[in-house]
């Protein structure tokens, strides 16, 4: 799959030192996901604040803004579910992760000597995953609620308002993660972008980013380069 | 029904100042409804049709005179029919003009996030402008009467106007107009408050309803509707008219105080990120296959 990389820039390593990371369907899905959530964002926040409607004038007006909210939504929702499918086990929290969570302050200050090593996922990454996932869930169960909101008996009144509550809280929870993971995955770990866009990494990314996960792959069928 | 001609005072989900905030005109309208004179023969309802063009319809038949549960997008004024059993065995038949009720503190108004969607003029008419309307349907959620209503085919929010067009040319609503038994009156606030008062004095001194009193809410900062019942006390036997009405506390919140703090968290979170940039930068370690470290 290594093989895909069109056009390697002098600076790339040979094709060789190239590992996969996230394979097509993996990278596909995190971008309907993407594009879902970012519909939703720049929407959702026009609705949010009368600062920010221009945010749904730039999509086609509030109108148009809110008839396609929902659908993006439904859009994020199941590409977010599928991304369990794929990453469900990978996610999954364990023990070895407390050590890593104890050491997040080093990982924040780029001490990463003094962070242990990783598997697939950190446990920062991994939090991040369930933060969105469970985020998701919320945001279309109460999603619901305000896109059909005649037909919650007005008897029921206070459900059309938690219905509203519990949008704006969940919605919120997800744009800090959001915020975070964006910065993350673009700036703070340089290769990153690459690895969610193209899918590949660097061995010498794998190994310090994520050792436990680097030796696993490399020792399946994969020919060992150094070792 | 955009009414450029009256002064606006109050606009939906608009970014900073309000052109007419804080006009007072000494004239409010008001409808003053006397459920204790209202025969319900529903010409109201007929009247309003015809004025907004909107056509009859078959009616929901549930054991009642009543046409239909409640209004619709498309049906702005209903008599709500409600038999009462009294104290003393006797059955009443309470009927009340259900509409909008056009209150000085508009809930529906509050929870609109689409700008000029909703106005409130200086006369106190709280009005729907459909051209600005993105049908979100947080109205529904702010109104504490349950009126706004939402148009499958337009997804634009409707409700009755307390006839702003006709107002505006000087003539009473529709459906003042189109009363047999003059149980609906039209005038300025003060004017009707003074009839009601009358008429509230009348039933307790002469026919008995010693509990009679005026339908004006507090709660919601008085009403451009008001009713005199035979019970004051007993709102909710009039089709469920709520006894306490309120614009809902987590609407307040969520249209106040949680606006501040959710822009100031993410501002925060923008200038706490490039913060941890400035200070610690990109990871150190060689990674990036393609362009990564600096």
């Amino acid at each position: 799959m290594s093989a895909s990389r069109a056009i390697p820039s002098p600076a790339t390593h040979e094709s060789g030192d190239s590992i996969v990371r996230y394979n097509l369907s993996e990278r596909v899905h995190h971008l309907l996901a993407t594009v879902g959530y970012l519909y939703c964002l720049a929407t959702g926040l026009a609705f949010w604040s009368p600062y920010l409607f221009w945010l749904a004038v730039i999509v086609g007006g509030g109108a148009t803004a809110r008839f396609w909210h929902p659908w993006f939504g439904l859009l994020f929702v199941i590409a977010t579910v599928w991304m369990l499918r794929l990453w469900g086990s990978d996610m999954r929290i364990t023990e070895a992760d407390e050590a890593w969570k104890k050491a997040m302050p080093h990982y924040v200050r780029n001490e990463d000597a003094r962070v242990p090593a990783a598997g697939r996922f950190n446990y920062g990454q991994k939090i991040f995953f369930w933060l969105m996932f469970w985020g998701a869930i919320l945001l279309l169960l109460s999603g619901l609620g305000l896109w059909f909101v005649e037909s919650i008996p007005f008897s029921l009144h206070w459900l059309r308002l938690l219905a509203v509550f519990v949008h704006v809280t969940a919605a919120f929870a997800t744009i800090a993660g959001f915020m975070i993971h964006v910065y993350m995955g673009v700036i703070m770990v340089p290769g990153g972008t690459n690895a969610i866009v193209r899918g590949g990494v660097s061995r010498a990314w794998a190994r310090v980013h994520h050792r436990l996960w680097y030796e696993q792959v490399t020792k399946g069928p994969t020919p060992p380069a150094g070792k | 029904m955009s009414q450029a001609t009256l002064q606006i005072t109050r606009i939906s989900g608009h970014a900073g100042p309000v052109p007419g905030a804080g006009v007072e005109r000494a004239d409010q309208v008001c409808k003053l409804v006397d459920t204790t004179t209202c025969i319900g023969c529903k010409a109201c309802e007929v009247a309003c049709l015809e004025w907004n063009g909107y056509e009859f319809r078959e009616t929901v038949f549930d054991n009642s005179y009543q046409t239909m549960p409640e209004t619709e997008w498309n049906y702005w004024n209903l008599i709500k029919f409600n038999e009462h059993e009294r104290e003393d065995g006797s059955l009443m038949l309470l009927m009340r003009k259900d509409q909008c009720m056009h209150c000085a503190d508009p809930g529906c108004l509050l929870a609109c996030p689409a700008d000029g969607a909703i106005v409130q003029y200086s006369n106190g008419i709280v009005d729907f402008q459909q051209e600005h309307c993105i049908g979100c349907g947080y109205c529904v959620s702010g109104c504490p009467f349950n009126i706004p209503k939402f148009n499958p085919q337009t997804k634009k929010m409707f409700k009755c106007t307390l006839c702003s067009d006709r107002v505006n040319e000087g003539l009473e609503p529709a459906c003042i107009k189109s009363c047999p038994t003059g149980c609906l009156h039209f005038g300025t606030k003060d004017d009707m408050t003074d009839l009601a008062n009358k008429r509230v004095h009348q039933l307790k001194e002469h026919f008995g309803f010693s509990q009679a009193g005026v339908y004006d809410p507090p709660g919601v900062g008085g009403t451009g509707v008001m009713y005199v019942l035979h019970d004051a006390t007993n709102p909710g036997a009039y089709g469920g008219l709520p006894k306490d009405p309120q614009v809902p506390m987590l609407v307040r919140f969520w249209k106040g105080p949680a606006k501040w703090i959710g822009n100031l968290a993410m501002l925060g979170g923008i200038f706490g990120l490039a913060f941890h940039h400035m200070r610690f930068g990109a990871k150190s370690e060689n990674g990036g296959s393609e362009g990564g470290r600096p």
